[in-house]
């Protein structure tokens, strides 16, 4: 079995999406030139989530990515509620006011975001009058506490992880008259999401990580080289950090067998996430909504089950680790992308590949024999050297496809080989799982001009 | 950086100057004049003007006063040789695979190698002769068919093995080669130089040239040209030439009245480099390698290579300001592929030093092949450009060429091939230009096959049947931008793809076509040919036919409903059109020409009608739908779809009359197939094309009726003998040359054109003689197949070349149309050919240097013709047009 070059490319572009920041008087004045995004998923369905959004009524853009796991319903439920806790916890006073009394008397309300969406990322429409009355209340809480100061952004990311969180978890403990609704609440409840996301305004770029998907800045050195650096924190058993943070939480005696096998409690990957109830309440909570909610939650053998040596919840939570970092001028472009893609690349082959990819599509600099002495030989190699790497850059249109492309492709040599990708891509649903995660991928690029003016 | 190559091109004194094209604001004319302030001032009027100061502009002016007129001014916008000459890489080459092309070139050839003794300019000649290249079998073919056509010329050319091409040319790599072709007589020239010579000598004839001077229109008045206006004043001329390269087509626009001159130009780059260790000889041979892409000659002691690549980039789309010739940047990623060839050539030159890559535009036409010849639209101005990238090997003949057609009226060859007429508005579209010239340039070293297309520029005109036919099989050729059916695939047979079906062989649409000739000698078939250019002439007395019995050499005044066959002569009773001419009324005429003629045509009648607003010439070829009925069943089909006898007792050969066909009324029906076959051509108002065409179909089905295409058409008329107009009849034919005398009534009672030229052949014979050959010794299956242009030879000694070839379906053999000369063996002057002459040959026809035994003819086999009709009535159909 075998993929033409067509057919691959059609499987990896087939979730890509691509949004220019539009320009203003023919000139960009964003310090986001637009961000590429796409996904490939190993899950059946893809346990991924991906968003994009400006805030509208606060500068600034949001960008996330989100993965989900024992199910995709909590990282969907986080895609689609995140970033309005978040707007929500950056607007000032008065627009909260506004927009409660525009609820309060029927108006029309202001829009809080636009979203950038691939037409597969959906919003779950049953669910939408649930969410809007906890955020509702969520305001109408901030209303109350106004205490005057401007917005933290650091602050109001923080409080938008948690209070999200926490409202998932009232949700299910609340439950909901209509048995769909009911069923889905504690689905998000009882699975799991990673979250990482980006707020861009101006060269303040704040990250907001909780799990172990990965923020990472492309540098261009003076050189022309390409440098990563993190701009977030995996929350694993691999962040000696992170492993501390968890222990000093919990008393001594659990030492042992608080990380087992590099996992929370032996079956968790992630140090913190969204949902995962089961390792967040206490056992009797657990017990009382599996037993009062609906039967299919009933059979469901996960739901029941309780991890060993649960003894002091909660073992696991959803603030994030927030990182500020003031965007330079040779700061080009920002990756979010899950962990699928970090199990398979070194974040500087990450930053190189985006690097050459985005100047060689941009700024291909046309060869000049000029004054130098070049033999035909010599230029021939050149050309021929040159003509690779366009080739393989040409064939996508987007970072996040190329990226992806050499994630799954790239052989030992670090060049994409057909072959491989072919194999990789038309591995069956059921092998596909064993030999990659699902990757979803968000490069952002920055606008140098604007960022150097500042 | 353009300053700088432009001197390594060239080594004359002349300050090299920005070739910049300069329509300008009187600020920048002010900055340039004080620059440099022109001594001369223009004159107020001349004879003829001349704008462009390349290798065309000077050929023209050094031509013109060279045959006497002095009272020419060249208008140069930069300085002379400034443009594309400058940059051209000078190779004079007269492998070309159009006879007329290959004229030129041999005559510029000698022109340049005189040149320098004539004026004192040195030009840089160098005879080095050149070696085409060959990778595989079929290009070795296309070469040999070359070779052939220059032998018989006079220009020595020989087909070598690899080996000896490594004897004349040390650095080729010949590991991949099947062989070449050498043409030792070609040359290598300054190309600018040559310019500046040309125009020393016509300066010294008289001619006034005038540089840094840009025309800014032509002004017309009345359909001719009155003078022309620049950024320095007016200039009142009777004549005006375009030859302005890849200007052309924008000056052509600048004025009134648009002449529109179909060429887009493309970039097109060629590499230099500093000199071997061991400096290359001037005299090393210029290299072809078309299968590679490339062309590689000797310049300063190293090397000169350029190339067609398969992905051109047009440029100047949207006009001459978007971009000046001097910016033009070097593209070395777009150059790497022909690099890459050139190194696989010559792997030896890997540690030569590049001196520069040159991006010098060329300009290219719809067909490949270039423009000359006056305006359909305005008299008086005369167009020289788009060479292809060859205006080096072409100046000095197309120079020639068109002083000749300037002072005589006419050229001294047939130029048809070449003539700006031949081009319409259809073809002007800058997308449509954009589009084709992509396609046309990597055509110049693609392989050419017998009966390719051009892929780009489709589907322009079109059939109202064209979906309908389409769904059924029809595979599409394309002539002045009408699409037309060359055969029918029937469903389920699978023809190679496109790549696959190249070939000089038999093709495999062999059996496919043959069904179709079958179907229309024993059943019936049909065929659109709605592409054939219409005309109606009318008048409120009897203008009209006064007027086409002085243009036209047969008797027009038939009583009405019958159909004439006529050529439409020049002075010399060469043809200019050969047509079929309906008398629809006493006073109005429908006349049917061949769809390349639209525009020719037109201006030829135009030009010539009395200036009468009683008489009225319409071009009606969008109007009517033509579906051409062929076979003997084909009476049965249009009777019982029009309740009307068609039976020849009711409905004679070469009769129309205006009848209904199924519900529509007004079908002019006429009783002509083109082929000799019987039939008829039913002409249908655009609107009830399909309803006709349906009922046609139906009713058809139980007498066997199919879809026929033009293959089919072609063999059937070749077998008959029957000449058709821009293939085997030109301007330099007479009726009297291809067997038509019987279509020439040289005592209708009126004068006509051509009557004189004719009386006087009719009196001292003619000196070529249209002749049919059967191929005798000829294997359908294995042995290459004629195509047109093959050399003909009567006992042994060449006496001209077919002009159509088609395989018999009836004859079971090809049969091949040609002109056969009578050359004195000694003096090579053309002697009358006679009947005799033609019978007592032994002939030989050379396809591809391969000499097959034909056996001549001069009447067609009477037993092909089905359906017996009068004997006059058979030679009067005798005609056809494709």
């Amino acid at each position: 079995f075998y993929l033409t070059p067509p057919q691959v490319n059609s499987i990896l572009k087939a979730n890509e999406y691509s949004f220019k920041v539009p320009e203003f008087d023919g000139k960009n004045v964003s310090s986001v030139l637009g961000f590429d995004s796409n996904q490939l998923p190993a899950n059946a369905p893809i346990e991924d989530r991906r968003s994009a959004a400006t805030c509208l009524q606060t500068r600034g853009m949001l960008l996330g990515v989100f993965d989900g796991h024992a199910g995709c319903a909590c990282a969907q439920a986080v895609s689609e509620r995140l970033f309005y806790y978040i707007a929500v916890s950056l607007l000032p006073h008065e627009t909260l006011l506004e927009i409660e009394n525009a609820v309060e008397s029927g108006r029309a309300l202001l829009p809080i975001l636009q979203w950038h969406k691939h037409p597969n990322d959906y919003f779950s429409k049953e669910a939408s009058k649930l969410y809007f009355n906890s955020l509702r209340t969520y305001w109408q809480e901030l209303i109350d506490l106004n205490s005057g100061e401007t917005t933290d952004v650091r602050e109001a990311l923080i409080n938008a992880f948690k209070r999200l969180d926490n409202d998932i978890s009232l949700e299910a403990q609340v439950g909901d008259p209509n048995s769909f609704l009911n069923y889905l609440v504690l689905r998000v409840a009882f699975s799991g999401a990673t979250a990482c996301v980006a707020h861009v305004d101006g060269i303040d770029l704040h990250i907001a990580n909780t799990g172990d998907s990965r923020a990472m800045l492309g540098v261009q050195e003076e050189d022309g080289s390409w440098s990563a650096v993190n701009l977030s924190y995996d929350h694993n058993a691999q962040n000696e950090r992170e492993v501390e943070r968890v222990k000093m939480e919990h008393p001594k005696s659990e030492e042992k067998s608080l990380v087992k096998q590099d996992r929370l409690l032996g079956l968790l990957m992630p140090f913190r996430a969204f949902g995962d109830v089961k390792f967040k309440w206490s056992i009797e909570l657990q017990k009382r909504v599996v037993e009062s909610g609906p039967d299919q939650l009933n059979d469901n053998e996960y739901a029941k089950f309780i991890p060993p040596n649960y003894l002091t919840p909660p073992y696991l939570t959803a603030e994030p680790e927030v990182i500020h970092h003031k965007l330079r001028p040779q700061d080009k472009f920002l990756v979010l992308a899950t962990d699928g893609l970090w199990e398979t690349m070194h974040r500087q082959d990450v930053a190189r590949i985006v690097g050459e990819y985005l100047t060689g599509v941009h700024h291909q600099q046309p060869i000049a024999v000029g004054g130098y002495k070049v033999t035909l030989g010599q230029m021939h190699g050149l050309l021929t050297e040159r003509r690779a790497k366009i080739s393989s850059v040409f064939e996508d249109q987007n970072a996040a496809t190329h990226l992806i492309r050499h994630a799954v492709g790239n052989n030992e040599f670090g060049t994409v080989d057909h072959e491989r990708l072919s194999k990789m891509l038309s591995l069956p649903e059921e092998l596909a799982r064993m030999y990659r995660d699902d990757i979803t991928i968000i490069v952002v690029q920055f606008n140098s001009r604007v960022i150097g003016a500042y | 950086a353009a300053g700088m190559f432009l001197r390594l091109l060239s080594d004359i004194q002349w300050r090299a100057a920005h070739p910049k094209w300069r329509r300008m604001t009187s600020s920048q004319r002010s900055t340039s004049t004080t620059a440099e302030p022109h001594p001369v001032a223009l004159p107020a009027q001349a004879q003829v003007v001349i704008c462009g100061g390349g290798v065309m502009g000077t050929s023209v002016a050094y031509h013109l006063s060279k045959m006497g007129w002095k009272d020419v001014v060249l208008l140069e916008q930069g300085r002379l040789a400034a443009g594309t000459t400058r940059f051209c890489a000078g190779i004079v080459s007269t492998a070309r695979p159009v006879s007329i092309e290959l004229k030129m070139a041999h005559y510029s050839n000698k022109l340049y190698q005189q040149l320098e003794q004539e004026t004192g300019v040195q030009t840089g000649y160098m005879k080095t002769g050149s070696i085409s290249l060959a990778q595989t079998q079929d290009r070795l073919i296309s070469l040999k068919r070359i070779a052939s056509s220059l032998n018989v010329m006079g220009i020595p050319c020989e087909i070598i093995s690899p080996k000896k091409v490594l004897q004349l040319h040390p650095l080729i790599n010949i590991h991949d080669l099947v062989g070449a072709m050498y043409v030792p007589e070609d040359a290598l020239v300054s190309s600018a130089n040559v310019s500046l010579a040309l125009a020393t000598a016509a300066s010294q004839n008289g001619v006034q040239i005038h540089e840094r001077t840009s025309v800014s229109h032509v002004t017309i008045q009345k359909g001719r040209v009155t003078g022309v206006e620049t950024d320095r004043g007016r200039i009142q001329c009777e004549y005006f030439v375009n030859c302005a390269g890849q200007w052309a087509y924008e000056l052509g626009h600048s004025g009134e009245e648009p002449v529109h001159i179909p060429l887009h130009a493309c970039e097109h780059f060629y590499l230099l480099t500093h000199p071997l260790q061991e400096p290359l000889s001037s005299s090393l041979p210029t290299i072809v390698d078309p299968d590679g892409r490339i062309y590689i000659r000797n310049w300063q002691g190293g090397i000169l290579s350029g190339g067609f690549e398969k992905n051109p980039k047009p440029l100047f789309t949207e006009g001459r300001n978007q971009l000046e010739i001097q910016n033009l940047q070097e593209d070395w990623d777009h150059f790497a592929p022909l690099l890459s060839g050139l190194l696989r050539r010559m792997p030896g030159l890997e540690s030569l030093q590049i001196k520069q890559l040159v991006n010098c535009p060329e300009s290219f036409t719809p067909d490949m092949r270039c423009i000359m010849g006056e305006s359909p639209t305005a008299r008086g101005y005369f167009v020289l450009a788009g060479m292809n990238s060859a205006g080096i090997s072409y100046g000095g003949g197309a120079g020639k060429y068109l002083a000749e057609w300037i002072v005589n009226g006419y050229p001294s060859e047939n130029v048809w091939p070449l003539d700006l007429k031949r081009f319409g508005t259809l073809q002007s579209s800058r997308t449509f230009l954009r589009h084709r010239v992509m396609e046309v340039m990597p055509l110049m070293y693609d392989l050419k096959v017998p009966r390719w297309d051009f892929q780009t520029g489709r589907q322009l005109r079109t059939s109202p049947l064209y979906d309908r036919l389409d769904a059924q099989g029809a595979r599409w050729m394309e002539k002045h931008g009408f699409e037309r059916v060359k055969y029918f695939v029937p469903p389920g047979n699978d023809l190679l793809d496109l790549d696959h079906s190249k070939t000089f062989y038999k093709p495999d649409w062999f059996d496919i076509v043959g069904s179709e000739v079958k179907c229309c000698k024993e059943a019936v078939c049909v065929i659109d040919m709605s592409s054939f250019t219409k005309f109606e002439i009318s008048s409120t007395g009897d203008q009209a036919l006064e007027s086409l019995q002085y243009l036209f050499s047969n008797d027009l005044d038939v009583p009405v409903g019958h159909v004439v066959h006529t050529g439409m002569l020049n002075e010399k009773g060469g043809y200019e059109n050969d047509c079929s001419i309906a008398r629809l009324s006493k006073r109005s005429f429908f006349m049917i020409s061949p769809t390349d003629q639209q525009v020719h045509c037109w201006a030829w009648l135009k030009n010539r009608l009395p200036d009468d607003s009683n008489l009225v010439l319409e071009d009606v070829t969008w109007k009517y739908t033509a579906l051409n009925l062929i076979g003997p069943r084909a009476v049965d089909v249009l009777s019982e779809l029009s309740y009307a006898p068609m039976t020849a007792e009711h409905f004679p050969s070469l009769f129309c009359k205006e009848m209904s066909v199924g519900y529509a009324n007004g079908i002019r029906v006429m009783s002509i197939t083109h082929t000799g076959e019987p039939g008829f051509v039913l002409y249908i108002p655009i609107e009830y094309a399909l309803h006709v065409y349906n009922e046609v179909m139906n009713m058809g089905q139980k007498y066997g009726i199919r879809n026929a295409g033009y293959y089919a058409l072609r063999s059937l008329r070749i077998e008959k003998f029957f000449a058709f107009w821009g293939q085997d009849l030109d301007a330099f034919t007479t009726p009297m040359e291809c067997g038509r005398e019987f279509q020439v009534k040289l005592d209708k009672g009126v004068e006509f054109l051509g009557q004189e030229a004719l009386l006087e052949q009719k009196q001292n014979g003619v000196y070529k003689r249209f002749t049919m050959f059967i191929l005798e010794d000829h294997d359908t299956d294995l042995d290459l197949w004629p195509w047109w242009g093959e050399p003909i030879f009567r006992n042994g000694r060449y006496v001209g070349k077919t002009t159509s070839s088609a395989y018999s379906y009836t004859l079971e053999r090809h049969v091949c149309l040609g002109f056969v000369h009578h050359f004195d063996e000694k003096t090579g002057e053309k002697l009358v050919v006679t009947t005799d002459f033609i019978n007592q040959g032994e002939y030989e026809i050379d396809i591809a240097g391969q000499r097959f035994q034909a056996k001549a003819k001069l009447y067609p086999f009477s037993s092909l013709f089905t359906q017996r009709r009068r004997k006059d009535e058979v030679e009067l159909s005798g005609y056809q047009r494709e």
